[in-house]
């Protein structure tokens, strides 16, 4: 009889802890400070991945045979704002990537300049942070060119994406997608801004005209509609402070992992 | 702990054993929390896209298996799971169940995922935080059984063991459990499965894990070789989850047919009661 109370209790005390535990982590999640304190573990993810990839391994490179026969896409579909469209109409002629901030040559390239750049191609592997990969021939201009004719000044630490696409679902405000690399990622070989997906220009569902490639991140990285290159010292004081848009709503910046 | 000796155990042929060290115990209760963390914030993270594929990449057309919800014609919401090409209805728990008292599309129910709501964000913080303290524990304990020898005299399976397979698997069918000095180590079902969970399950689970980023995978692309992709990966990591899943509930319920209170008080205290052998009685 004793024993059977003891299991009683034992078996009560279990169930509510449990219960209780998880109603204390839920309570966690919902805290900005619990959310700080756990991505101590994106944070110490960053520097410890930073030691094992050195500054320019590579993301590993498919066959042809390889690639999706849809690359699909995700985010956002079609910017679908007025000046977006009028874009599309006239086959992106008017495109204008500006390229600014920490910068000793700030300057403009169309995408006809973009394109007249020497380029890469890559046959890479994107991974959604939502768990599914798919199979991609990308080509593009990588990135450290373009910074290197901007010549980045001694305190710039990161490069801003300025994207064009609107991811506010209310009609009076505007957020527009951005993203934000370390100059680590931003010159590593395989960050390119590209311009053709598959031997074709970029459809509009894919960042039509131009996006970015970071290979060894995930691919809320990798800004689509890009139109503007800025680079910063710090981007606490951009927006939410995140270093993204996704950033922004709770993801971690450091997304390598 | 005096209520868990008093009573039955207090029977004057018992005697209390020394049976775990203050270190075994530690890693224990760590890792019990740890795991039931990674398990539901894992469930979290495969609910932004509950579906698995075998390869580099996800066939979007043929998963391996997926869980997914569908409207019916009077407006109730089905969760059907497609494991290849047989579907089940699992309305309710998997695919599509309740949240606030609506039935919503979603891989596992709330009460199997941390955070309970759907937030892929929020489940990433948990994983990749505890998954640090996994690894540290983890190898804290392995260095710890392999310099005390504990790894080789108690959790190696050895010839002698395996030879003994077939009258343990009879002795646990029968539910006769080990008495006496006999009580002392591990039998052999239980060497093959701590054995298993701890250097094999456990370590294909970070590396599978460590698989699914693609910075690791630039770092060290010969894991992407060894497991196949890093969907493949993606999916062993599943398994492995389930793997540990089973190994729990065969714990707990060894646990509870082989003397509940006196295996709870030999995990937290470290002393077990021995029973005198049938024969010696």
């Amino acid at each position: 009889m004793a024993d059977a109370n003891r299991r009683k209790f034992l078996t009560r005390l279990t169930v509510g802890a449990s219960a209780a535990i998880l109603a204390g982590c839920d309570k966690i999640s919902q805290s900005a400070g619990g959310q700080d304190f756990l991505k101590r573990g994106s944070d110490l993810a960053y520097k410890v991945q930073r030691l094992f990839a050195g500054r320019d391994a590579l993301a590993p490179e498919y066959a042809k045979s390889d690639i999706a026969p849809v690359f699909r896409p995700n985010g956002t579909l079609n910017p679908d704002s007025d000046d977006y469209n009028a874009h599309v109409k006239s086959g992106f002629r008017d495109w204008r990537i500006k390229v600014s901030g920490l910068v000793e040559h700030p300057f403009e390239l169309s995408l006809a300049q973009l394109r007249a750049m020497p380029s890469r191609t890559q046959i890479t592997r994107h991974d959604c942070v939502e768990g599914w990969s798919c199979i991609g021939e990308w080509t593009g201009v990588p990135l450290r060119n373009i910074l290197a004719r901007a010549k980045p000044k001694e305190n710039a630490r990161y490069v801003l994406f300025h994207c064009a696409d609107d991811m506010s679902s209310d009609k009076n405000t505007v957020q527009l997608y951005y993203e934000t690399l370390d100059l680590v990622e931003t010159f590593h070989p395989q960050t390119i801004l590209a311009y053709d997906l598959n031997g074709k220009p970029l459809p509009v569902a894919n960042g039509a005209p131009v996006r970015l490639r970071a290979e060894r991140q995930l691919g809320y990285k990798m800004a689509k509609y890009v139109n503007g290159i800025e680079l910063v010292e710090s981007f606490a004081n951009i927006r939410g402070g995140n270093g993204g848009y996704w950033e922004d709503q709770g993801y971690t910046w450091w997304a390598g992992i | 702990m005096a209520f868990l000796s008093s009573a039955a155990d207090d029977a004057p042929e018992k005697r209390l054993v020394y049976r775990h060290t203050l270190w075994v115990r530690i890693a224990h209760w760590v890792n019990a929390g740890v795991l039931l963390i990674m398990l539901m914030s894992g469930l979290q993270i495969f609910n932004a896209h509950p579906a698995l594929y075998w390869g580099a990449t996800s066939h979007f057309d043929s998963p391996l298996l997926s869980m997914t919800a569908i409207r019916m014609p009077d407006g109730r919401i089905e969760g059907i799971t497609w494991i290849g090409r047989a579907h089940f209805d699992t309305t309710g728990v998997l695919g599509a169940s309740e949240i606030f008292g609506q039935v919503t599309p979603r891989g596992f129910p709330a009460w199997a995922t941390l955070p309970s709501w759907q937030s892929l964000a929020v489940g990433r913080q948990w994983h990749f935080f505890f998954a640090w303290i996994f690894v540290l524990n983890g190898l804290a304990f392995a260095a710890y059984a392999f310099l005390s020898r504990h790894f080789n005299r108690d959790l190696l399976p050895k010839t002698a063991d395996i030879r003994n397979l077939g009258k343990d698997i009879l002795d646990h069918l029968r539910l006769r459990f080990p008495k006496g000095k006999e009580a002392l180590h591990y039998n052999v079902l239980q060497k093959l499965a701590y054995f298993s969970v701890i250097y094999i399950v456990a370590p294909l689970i970070v590396l599978t894990g460590l698989t699914m980023s693609p910075t690791m995978d630039a770092a060290i692309p010969q894991l992407l070789f060894v497991f196949g992709g890093r969907q493949t990966a993606r999916t062993t990591h599943f398994l492995c989850a389930f793997a540990f899943v089973g190994f729990f509930i065969i714990h707990i319920v060894m646990v509870v047919l082989s003397g509940p209170l006196n295996n709870l008080r030999a995990i937290i205290t470290g002393r077990t009661a021995i029973e005198p052998e049938a024969e010696n009685g």
